[in-house]
């Protein structure tokens, strides 16, 4: 498999050395007495960088990415997210580790019955605690302020009021999103951003993803079933097959074959 | 058309053994049952004449009590509205500790789920008995006993409540770093309110029906003007307390139903 051209890399270098966002080492995961997901899981994002994660339905991305963030223990193996390593981390810590990291759900995981607003201020309760950032009529000025600019971004500020039960799939998806960048995360995980959208819709949110994050320079490591998404928004493509990693290359260099081939 | 290499499906399953047996244990259980409760066949019989004199005395129901009584049915109503608001708002907390992946790990959840159980399993006329023994005769020791039924019924149904909702959102929530108690709070509970709301009404219900018959061992209510009735045989007057309890029982009921409809389905 052909390893990334330097050239097509954006990651940040310190000191001549590329800074790891995530590094997966041998893991391994398994529910109950089932066969294993996956095993012996090797890679590693660098700042930066967005990275596809492909792979045919069940192969087991959605559990990788929950395992990146921690959300489930992973049965070998062991992950560093932004420098540290999550087993060694008690509560406080990995909350705090947390507060850096976003996720944008395969379902869009908005709580349904309060307003966009209160929603997308919910992203910022890694940093904040208490009944202040519960719903947003009690939430600081700051907080409104914030959530209001992220809802900005996303095109959505006019339905803030908008109870999130009453949104089209698009407009939570796009809520989910700005509830995922409102506290400035440094890490972002995005699995199927674009399921359940219409493929004009999915294109418009992958877009607007995609500019929100360059423009903040954040690591991004994103699933999609969509080959195309997959190539043009990736930097690099990570391919799940059998429990293996069946590509990790830049994008410009995986053949389309290549890539049918993880869904054969 | 159908596929003959597949035979249709039968439309009942046949019995095995085992399940002919444990029809058969079922009947005979049943029928020792009976045999405890002391049926009769005469009794039974000779029942309808003695229930048309019962009737025939207590009929019509009495009108010239009716404003004592009245009364007793607001003092019922006030005893239900204060034990089950006491019972609802101390349920949450504790159901939020019964709760599973809510707050507290999976041993406490049992404890809390068993004390849950212990406080439904004891009826509601056995605490109106222990709190008049605590606190004396009279509304309060109702009140109290109603608060404490209602913790047993709202803190189990709530922490189910909370169980049922979809994990997603919390997951969400957990992903940038929240804790339990935010997680609990702005995720959790908003996603439960619908069903927190009606399971308080049930809550409610139950209340009024336990408060008609606290009365009957002294906790207040018009329960006593029941049993006074009774003892000294003025059943024109019990006649009228029944039936003000079944309009005042089905009455909740029925408004219960309708505030279920609309309070569910507005947002914060
Ligand atoms: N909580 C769970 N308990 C048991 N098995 C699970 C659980 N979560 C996932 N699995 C199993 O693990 C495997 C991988 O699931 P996962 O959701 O990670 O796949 P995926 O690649 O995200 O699929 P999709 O493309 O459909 O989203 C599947 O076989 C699934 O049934
Ligand atoms: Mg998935």
């Amino acid at each position: 498999m052909p390893l990334d051209r330097p050239g097509l890399r954006r990651g940040v270098t310190q000191g001549g050395l590329q800074v790891l966002d995530l590094q997966a080492k041998e893991l391994a995961k398994r529910f109950g007495s089932g066969a294993p997901v996956f095993s012996g899981l090797e890679f590693s994002i660098t700042q930066g960088d967005c990275v596809a994660l492909v792979g045919a339905n069940g192969t087991g991305k959605s559990t990788l990415l929950r395992c990146c963030l921690g959300l489930i223990a992973p049965d070998a193996g062991e992950v560093s997210l932004l420098g540290e390593k999550l087993t060694d981390l008690g509560g406080a810590a990995r909350r705090a580790l947390r507060a850096r990291t976003g996720l944008v759900g395969q379902k869009h995981n908005l709580v349904p019955r309060l307003s966009v607003l209160s929603n997308v201020i919910h992203g910022l309760l890694g940093r904040h605690s208490g009944p202040r950032y519960w719903m947003q009529g009690l939430a600081p000025a700051e907080a409104r302020t914030a959530a209001m600019a992220t809802l900005t971004k996303v095109g959505l500020a006019d339905l803030a009021l908008r109870r999130a039960d009453q949104l089209s799939g698009g407009q939570s998806q796009r809520v989910a999103i700005a509830r995922a960048l409102v506290g400035n995360p440094r890490f972002l995980v995005a699995d199927e951003p674009c399921a359940s959208l219409d493929p004009q819709a999915g294109e418009e949110v992958m877009a607007l993803f995609m500019s929100l994050v360059k423009r903040e320079g954040v690591t991004v490591l994103f699933t999609s079933h969509n080959v195309q998404h997959a190539l043009s928004y990736g930097d690099r493509i990570l391919g799940l097959q059998g429990g293996r990693i069946a590509i990790d290359a830049a994008s410009a260099d995986v053949t389309p074959k290549e890539m049918a081939q993880l869904y054969a | 058309m159908h596929n003959p290499s597949h035979p249709l499906p039968h439309r009942f399953a046949r019995p095995g053994g085992l399940g002919f047996v444990s029809y058969v244990v079922v009947a005979l259980v049943v029928l020792w049952s009976l045999e405890g409760a002391g049926w009769s066949m005469d009794r039974l019989l000779s029942s309808p004449p003695k229930l048309a004199d019962f009737f025939s005395r207590a009929w019509p129901p009495s009108t010239h009590n009716l404003d004592r009584l009245a009364w007793k049915m607001v003092e019922t109503l006030q005893i239900a509205v204060a034990g089950a608001a006491i019972g609802i708002v101390l349920s949450l907390p504790i159901a939020l500790l019964a709760a599973r992946n809510v707050l507290v790990g999976r041993g406490i959840n049992q404890v809390v789920r068993v004390l849950l159980g212990f406080i439904r399993a004891v009826p509601d006329l056995a605490w109106a008995l222990v709190f008049v023994v605590a606190v004396g005769l009279g509304p309060f020791a109702g009140m109290l006993a109603i608060a404490i039924d209602t913790i047993g019924f709202c803190g189990r149904f709530f922490a189910d409540d909370m169980e049922n909702t979809d994990p997603g959102p919390a997951e969400a929530l957990t992903a940038t770093g929240a804790k339990r108690i935010d997680i609990a709070a702005s995720a959790i509970i908003p996603a439960a309110m619908p069903a927190f709301i009606s399971t308080s009404l049930f809550g409610l219900e139950k209340a009024v029906r336990s408060s008609t018959i606290l009365g009957l061992v002294g906790a207040g209510g018009i329960g006593i003007e029941l049993k006074v009735g009774f003892d000294l045989f003025d059943y024109p007057t019990a006649l009228t307390v029944i039936l003000m309890i079944a309009v005042v029982v089905i009455g909740v009921e029925q408004i219960g139903a309708v505030l279920r409809q609309k309070i569910i389905g507005t947002a914060r």
